[in-house]
C-alpha cells in the first residue's frame, strides 16, 4: 500500500541540494539532483550518523559531509570500498509537487 | 449511411486523424471542422523558418481549401465554439448548432503567460500561431528594435533566433541554470548558450523576471529580480503550454491536467474522443508531434470501430536550434548501476554523452554532432545488448562489428599527418620522429614538439603514440590528476581557466574534457574556488559546490549540530558583545562555550534550525560571522602591544584589527591564519601562522608559511618593512599570489615549498609593480567578498532552507 503525501514543491529544494523531513523514526533527507530527479533516504550516514542532507550531490550520489562516504541516492548503498546502506523511500514529482510515500512511516509509528 | 463527425480544432493531430479517416473509411463520415484560428491545418513546427524568413506561410500549409472541399469537410474557421450539449449531442458554434454522432476534441494547448505585473500590456505576446509570428517579423522591419524572450526552452530559443535573423537585438531570459534543461544536460546547455551568444543573442540564465514595464500601455522593458532593466519593444513569453481543457471541462468530461482519455482515445463520454495536446493519457500530457501522430491513427481506428490502443513510445528529440544540432533521447540522468560514456571535442564544440545501465543503452544527449543519433535511438528503443561494443560505442556504427576493438589500433591506424595536438598543430609523425630521436618521456616529447603542452587534452593520445612507438619501453607517467573526472592536474586546470577565459563550471568541464557530466565532491569545490578567485564579480558562487561548513557558514559537529563563532577583530571584544554572546548561549541552549586558540569564543551544539535566529541576535549586537569554517581568513591574533605592554614596540592590536578588517571575507585555497606580535617575544605566536607579523622598534618583520596543525612548520621571513601601510600592501600581495597560484586545499607552507621563497620574494618584495598589481587585484576582489554571510542568510529567502520541508512528528501528535 502506498500513501502519497505532498511535502512541498520541487523548487523548495535547491538543485544539487537537499532538505529534510522530520518523522518519528528520524529524519529523511529529500534530494534534488542537477537533472531534477528526487530521492528520499535516511538522513543519517551508516558510518557515523552524519547528516547526508548536508553533503555534496553529484550525479545520483551524495558524499557525506563528515567523513566522505559516498552513497547512492537511488539505492541507499555505500559506494567504493565502503560498506553500509540506508533506507530509501518512494518519492515522485507530480506537477511540480513532491509526493512522498508515507505508508511505511505510519506503520512504523503505529508499531 | 454517413455518420456525423464534428472536430473541434484544426491542428496537426486532428489533421492527421482526418487523413487516416478519409483513407481507411472513405465516404463514411460527414465532417464539420471548427477552428479558433481563421485558417485550416498548417505545420506549426515550421513557424520558425517563417519567422526567420526562410519560408512563407503558403509553404507550410498542410491542408488547403481544395483539400477540405475534396473531402467534403464543412469548415467553420475563426468561429468560436460556445458549448457542447452532451445530452442532445450538439456542438453550439457562434453561428449555429451542429449535431454529432461522434465528436473529437482537439483543442490543443494554450501558451502559459506568467502573471507578472504588466503581462497584459500591448506588445507582450506568446509564440503560438501565425499572428504571433507576424508580430515578431514586423519588429524586424524597424531598425534598432529590441526584444526580450522569457523562456529558454525550444520555443523561446526559436523565437529568439528567428528575430535575431531579422536583425532584432534579442535577449533571452531563462529562470533555470541552463538552457533547455528538459532536453539537455548542463554541458550541452552551455554549448548551446555559447552558440547563441556567437549569433549576437544575449542569454541570461538563472534570471528571475520581476516586472514588465510599460509606456502608454505598451511594453517598454522588463526588470529582473537583481534590478537589471532590459528595454524592449516586444516581449515574447515562451515558458510552456497548458492543455486547453475549458470546453471539455464545461461539458462535464473527466479532466485532470488534460482531458482524460483511455487507450482508444475515448473520453469519459463514449461518444467523444480527445486528441492531441489537450489530452491526458495515463498521467502523461504531450507536446511533441510524434506521439500525437500515433494518437491520430488510434483515434481514426476507434472511429471506424476498429480496436486500437495508444502506447506511448520512447521519444527522442532531434532539433536544430539556430543551426546547432541537438539530440536527446531516453533517460540521461546519472545513477546507480549506470555508467556515463562522455566524449568531448572542445575545438569542434562537440559533446556526446551516452548513459548505460547494465548491458543496455538507456539515454543519449548530443550536441554539435548528431550524425549517429538514429542508430543510438534504435539501440535505446530496442534495448539492444551493447556490452560487446562498449569501448567504441560512442564513435557510432562504423566502428562496430568485426574483431574486439583494440584501443591502440585506432591510433596505430592514424596516418602520419594526422593532427594529435590541436593547440600547437603537432601531427603524429613529428611525435614519432621525436621519440625515435630519443625522447622517452612525456616531458621530453612536450619539450621537443610542444604536443600536449598547452591544454593537455591530447595527453592520452600522445601517450598512446609513445606506447606504440616505444613498445614495452614506455611507462605512463604518473601525474596526479585533480580527481577521477579529469586527467588534468589542479595546475593544468587553473592555467586553462585563465588562458581560455573559462568563467563557469560547465565551461571548464566542457573545454577541459571532463569525463563526468557534473563533476564530483572533490573537483566541484575546487573549481568553485578557482572560478571565484579568477573572475571576481563575474562568477556566481555556487553554494551546492561547497562543503557543508562553507555552505552553512558554521562548523558541523559530529552529532550534526553546528558551532557558531562570531568575529572578534584582532581578538578584542567588549562587555556588550560578551553579554550578547552569553544571552545567545542561554537562549539557544548552547551545550558548550569554548575559548579558541585563535582568540575567539565558540558556541558549540547549535541546532540547524536555530542558526538564522542566533545569527540575527549576534548581528543585532554588532557582530558578524567569524568564518571559523572557511577556506579563507580565519583570525588575526594579536597581543596588546604598546597599548598596555611594557615591551611593546608598535600598536600590534591596532594593526591586527586593521589587517583583519581588510582581509576578512576573502576565499583562499586553504585556511589562512595570521598574527601580529608587538615585540620579538612573539606572544601572539606569529611564527607558526600563514602570515605572521613581528613588530620591532624599526618596523615590522613579515613572516610567511607557518602552520601548527598536523604538520608543525615554523615560518620563514619574507621581508622587513617600515610602515603599517606597507604591511597592508605586502600582506595583501602575498595572499593574492597564494590565491592565484596554489592548488585547492594546499596550505600556504606547501605552496611555498612548491614554488620556492625566491619566487615569492621576487613577485612580492623585489618587483614593486608586481606587488602593487597583486594588492590591487586582491582589494578589487574584496569588494565582492566582504558581505557578512550571517546577515545575508537571516533574510527570509534563505531562512526557509534551514527549516525542515515537512514535520510529521507534529502532525501525528495533533
Amino acid at each position: 500500500m502506498t500513501d502519497w503525501t505532498d511535502i512541498g514543491a520541487l523548487t523548495d529544494i535547491p538543485a544539487r541540494g537537499a532538505r529534510i523531513v522530520k518523522t518519528h523514526t528520524g529524519c529523511i533527507a529529500v534530494f534534488r539532483t542537477a537533472e531534477d530527479e528526487v530521492f528520499a533516504i535516511d538522513d543519517s550516514c551508516p558510518h557515523r550518523g552524519g547528516p547526508l542532507s548536508e553533503g555534496i550531490v553529484h550525479g545520483r550520489s551524495v558524499t557525506c559531509p563528515l567523513h566522505n562516504m559516498v552513497l547512492r541516492l537511488d539505492t541507499g548503498i555505500a559506494q567504493g570500498a565502503d560498506e553500509g546502506s540506508v533506507n530509501t523511500y518512494a518519492i515522485r514529482v507530480e506537477s511540480g509537487r513532491l509526493m512522498l510515500d508515507t505508508a511505511r512511516l505510519q506503520r512504523k509509528s503505529v508499531a | 449511411m454517413t455518420k456525423k463527425l464534428v472536430v473541434i480544432g484544426a491542428g496537426m493531430a486532428s489533421g492527421r486523424m482526418l487523413e487516416h479517416l478519409f483513407e481507411t473509411q472513405p465516404g463514411a463520415w460527414d465532417v464539420t471542422l471548427f477552428n479558433a484560428e481563421p485558417r485550416g491545418n498548417y505545420n506549426r513546427l515550421m513557424l520558425s523558418p517563417v519567422l526567420s524568413g526562410e519560408k512563407t506561410y503558403a509553404e507550410i500549409v498542410t491542408h488547403d481549401a481544395a483539400w477540405y472541399e475534396e473531402h467534403g469537410v464543412t469548415c467553420r474557421f475563426g468561429e468560436k465554439v460556445l458549448r457542447i450539449d452532451r445530452a442532445a449531442r450538439i456542438v453550439e458554434g457562434a453561428n449555429g448548432p451542429v449535431p454529432y454522432d461522434r465528436l473529437v476534441i482537439a483543442t490543443g494547448s494554450n501558451p502559459f503567460m506568467i502573471p507578472l505585473p504588466g503581462h497584459d500590456l500591448k506588445g507582450v505576446i506568446p509564440y503560438r500561431d501565425l499572428e504571433d509570428t507576424e508580430r515578431m517579423m514586423g519588429l524586424g522591419a524597424r531598425p534598432g528594435s529590441k526584444a526580450v524572450v522569457i523562456g529558454g526552452g525550444l520555443l523561446g530559443l526559436e523565437a529568439a533566433a528567428g528575430m535575431a535573423a531579422q536583425g532584432v537585438d534579442v535577449t533571452v531570459v531563462h529562470v533555470m541554470g541552463h538552457l533547455m534543461e528538459r532536453q539537455l544536460d548542463e554541458a550541452a546547455g552551455y554549448l548551446l548558450k555559447k552558440a547563441l551568444e556567437a549569433k549576437g543573442i544575449t542569454v541570461l540564465t538563472a534570471a528571475n523576471s520581476k516586472e514588465i514595464i510599460g509606456t502608454d500601455g505598451h511594453v517598454s522593458g522588463l526588470t529582473l529580480d537583481d534590478g537589471t532593466m532590459l528595454p524592449c519593444d516586444l516581449l515574447v513569453m515562451a515558458v510552456g503550454i497548458r492543455p486547453n481543457v475549458a470546453l471539455a471541462q464545461d461539458a462535464g468530461l473527466a479532466v485532470g491536467r488534460g482531458i482524460h482519455v483511455d487507450d482508444a482515445m475515448v473520453t469519459s463520454d463514449a461518444h467523444i474522443l480527445g486528441l492531441g495536446e489537450c489530452v491526458e493519457h495515463a498521467g502523461a500530457i504531450f507536446g511533441l508531434v510524434a506521439p500525437l501522430y500515433d494518437q491520430a491513427k488510434v483515434a481514426a481506428d476507434t472511429l471506424g470501430e476498429k480496436p486500437a490502443s495508444f502506447v506511448p513510445k520512447e521519444v527522442a528529440t532531434k532539433l536544430k536550434v539556430t543551426g546547432c544540432d541537438l539530440f536527446s533521447a531516453g533517460d540521461f540522468a546519472a545513477g546507480e548501476g549506470r555508467d556515463d560514456i562522455v566524449f568531448r571535442d572542445p575545438s569542434r564544440g562537440v559533446y556526446k554523452r551516452l548513459v548505460l545501465e547494465g548491458e543496455r543503452l538507456i539515454g543519449a544527449v548530443m550536441y554539435g554532432d548528431t550524425s549517429h543519433s538514429a542508430w543510438f535511438h534504435g539501440l535505446i528503443k530496442d534495448r539492444t545488448d551493447v556490452n560487446d561494443m562498449r569501448d567504441t560505442l560512442i564513435f557510432g556504427p562504423a566502428f562496430q562489428g568485426g574483431a574486439q576493438a583494440d584501443p591502440l589500433a585506432a591510433v596505430a591506424a592514424l596516418p602520419a599527418d594526422a593532427e594529435i595536438c590541436g593547440c600547437n598543430g603537432v601531427c603524429k609523425s613529428r611525435i614519432v620522429d621525436a621519440i625515435q630521436g630519443g625522447a622517452v618521456t612525456l616531458t621530453d616529447v612536450r619539450a621537443q614538439t610542444k604536443a600536449s603542452a598547452s591544454c593537455g587534452t591530447c595527453t592520452g593520445l600522445v601517450e598512446q603514440v609513445m606506447a606504440l612507438t616505444l613498445g614495452d619501453d614506455f611507462e605512463v607517467q604518473t601525474v596526479k590528476p585533480m580527481c577521477p573526472c579529469t586527467p588534468l592536474t589542479h595546475m593544468d586546470v587553473r592555467r586553462l581557466i585563465k588562458s581560455r577565459e573559462l568563467k563557469s563550471m560547465p565551461a571548464v568541464m566542457q573545454e577541459c574534457g571532463w569525463t563526468t557530466s557534473c563533476g564530483c565532491a572533490s573537483c566541484r569545490p575546487a573549481l568553485n574556488y578557482y572560478l571565484l578567485c579568477d573572475w571576481p564579480g563575474e562568477y556566481q558562487d555556487d553554494d551546492q559546490s561547497r562543503f557543508v561548513n562553507e555552505r552553512m557558514h558554521s562548523n558541523i559537529q559530529k552529532d550534526g549540530t553546528y558551532s557558531v563563532v562570531p568575529r572578534m577583530w584582532g581578538g578584542i571584544t567588549t562587555p556588550g558583545e560578551l553579554r550578547a554572546i552569553a544571552d545567545a548561549a542561554d537562549k539557544y541552549q548552547v551545550q558548550t562555550v569554548k575559548v579558541t586558540g585563535g582568540q575567539r569564543i565558540d558556541l558549540l551544539g547549535v541546532k540547524k534550525q536555530d542558526l538564522p535566529d542566533i545569527w540575527a541576535d549576534l548581528n543585532a549586537a554588532g557582530m558578524v560571522s567569524g568564518q571559523a569554517y572557511a577556506k579563507g581568513l580565519r583570525t588575526v591574533k594579536t597581543c596588546v602591544g604598546t597599548d598596555h605592554c611594557r615591551f611593546g614596540t608598535q600598536d600590534s592590536t591596532g594593526l591586527g584589527i586593521r589587517m583583519e578588517k581588510a582581509l576578512w571575507g576573502s576565499w583562499t585555497p586553504a585556511k589562512v591564519k595570521m598574527a601580529v606580535s608587538g615585540c620579538p617575544r612573539n606572544c601572539a605566536e606569529s611564527t607558526c601562522k600563514d602570515v605572521g607579523v613581528i613588530c620591532v622598534d624599526s618596523g615590522y618583520v613579515l613572516h610567511i608559511g607557518g602552520a601548527a596543525g598536523l604538520h608543525i612548520q615554523g615560518t620563514v621571513v619574507m621581508c622587513t618593512v617600515k610602515t603599517e601601510d606597507e604591511v597592508m600592501e605586502y600582506t595583501a600581495a602575498v595572499v593574492q599570489l597564494y590565491r592565484e597560484e596554489a592548488a585547492y586545499l594546499e596550505r600556504m607552507y606547501k605552496w611555498l615549498d612548491n614554488v620556492g621563497l625566491d619566487h615569492i620574494v621576487q613577485r612580492v618584495v623585489t618587483d614593486g609593480d608586481s606587488r602593487r598589481a597583486l594588492a590591487d587585484r586582491f582589494f578589487y576582489a574584496q569588494q565582492f567578498m566582504q558581505q557578512d554571510p550571517w546577515a545575508e542568510r537571516t533574510k527570509p529567502a534563505y531562512r526557509a532552507l534551514y527549516a525542515p520541508l515537512a514535520d510529521f512528528t507534529v502532525e501525528a501528535a495533533e
